[in-house]
């Protein structure tokens, strides 16, 4: 009997921790891709400002409504704008961003290729 | 063609970094935040202070009359320097001001009041910050000029007597 309520209690408590860390660990992932936009050089994970510190419950409320990281990002965009996201979107002022290691690489492989065909010559 | 190519590049790499690094002098350091304009009023559930009744935000905006939303604080320093211009926005019959009273005690805020005067017609009660995020604001103090549900003007910072201009143009 002892054995039964102990592996009730266990099967009753895991799930429930499990998921209150599953929550945890999205809201740090979230807040560690939000920019503190008052801070300098900060995320809103790292910051302890009073800013940082209202956009965490807004992070947690959002996913106790069930919200998707992707819905939270877009939430937040809609509110403060791009720049509140580490990850800068792909769009007409940012193809250069995106596209310029793309074409140094480009670059340079066209280079070494030549150097070897000149080798091989 | 092959011996070209090497200082060409070199060459147009060399350019590129110029660019970008001449164009980094000239952009100063200081992050001016972006002032959206023209967008709708966030619908949301929020605690009146001296009630403690809930109630819809839209609910709060929902004559065609002009609106100053202010973000405040009893602990807020510049919240003080702007209070007179709110006590004088609220002489204007086609404005109405409502407060967001941020991260502050009951106590606290009643006492600011008591000293200063009461400019708010009503005051929303945010003790957590969370109502003034979906508003997108910063901080304390912030204002947002609001008609037909939409806001029309954002300060972020304490309210001068310019803006207090401008404010009274809008609603002429």
């Amino acid at each position: 009997m002892k054995i039964l309520k102990l592996f009730l209690i266990i099967f009753f408590i895991f799930p429930i921790n499990s998921l209150k860390a599953d929550n945890e660990v999205l809201k740090n992932k979230i807040t560690k891709n939000l920019r503190c936009l008052i801070c300098q050089g900060q995320s809103v994970y790292d910051s302890d400002s009073e800013f940082a510190n209202s956009l965490k419950i807004v992070v947690d409320n959002k996913i106790n409504e069930g919200l998707s990281e992707k819905q939270i990002y877009s939430y937040f965009q809609s509110k403060y704008g791009e720049w509140i996201l580490y990850d800068p979107l792909f769009n007409k002022n940012t193809y250069f961003l995106w596209l310029l290691p793309l074409l140094i690489f480009f670059l340079g492989g066209a280079i070494i290729f030549n150097k070897f065909l000149k080798k091989q010559k | 063609m092959k011996n070209k190519l090497l200082p060409l590049s070199i060459a147009f790499i060399f350019i590129i970094i110029f660019v970008i690094f001449y164009k980094g002098l000239q952009d100063t350091n200081i992050y001016t935040p972006e002032v959206k304009k023209n967008y709708e009023v966030p619908s949301s559930s929020v605690e009146l202070f001296d009630s403690n009744e809930k109630v819809n935000t839209l609910e709060i905006f929902n004559s065609d009359k002009f609106y100053l939303l202010n973000i405040w604080s009893s602990w807020c320093l510049p919240c003080r320097q702007e209070h007179s211009i709110l006590m004088e926005l609220t002489k204007n019959d086609n404005l109405k001001v409502i407060g967001i009273n941020y991260k502050d005690t009951k106590k606290n805020a009643k006492n600011f009041l008591k000293e200063f005067g009461n400019p708010y017609d009503k005051i929303i009660f945010d003790n957590k910050g969370t109502n003034a995020i979906e508003w997108g604001a910063y901080g304390v103090p912030e204002s947002f000029l609001i008609n037909k549900n939409k806001i029309i003007m954002k300060y972020i910072g304490p309210l001068s007597k310019e803006s207090m201009e401008e404010i009274k143009l809008f609603i002429k």
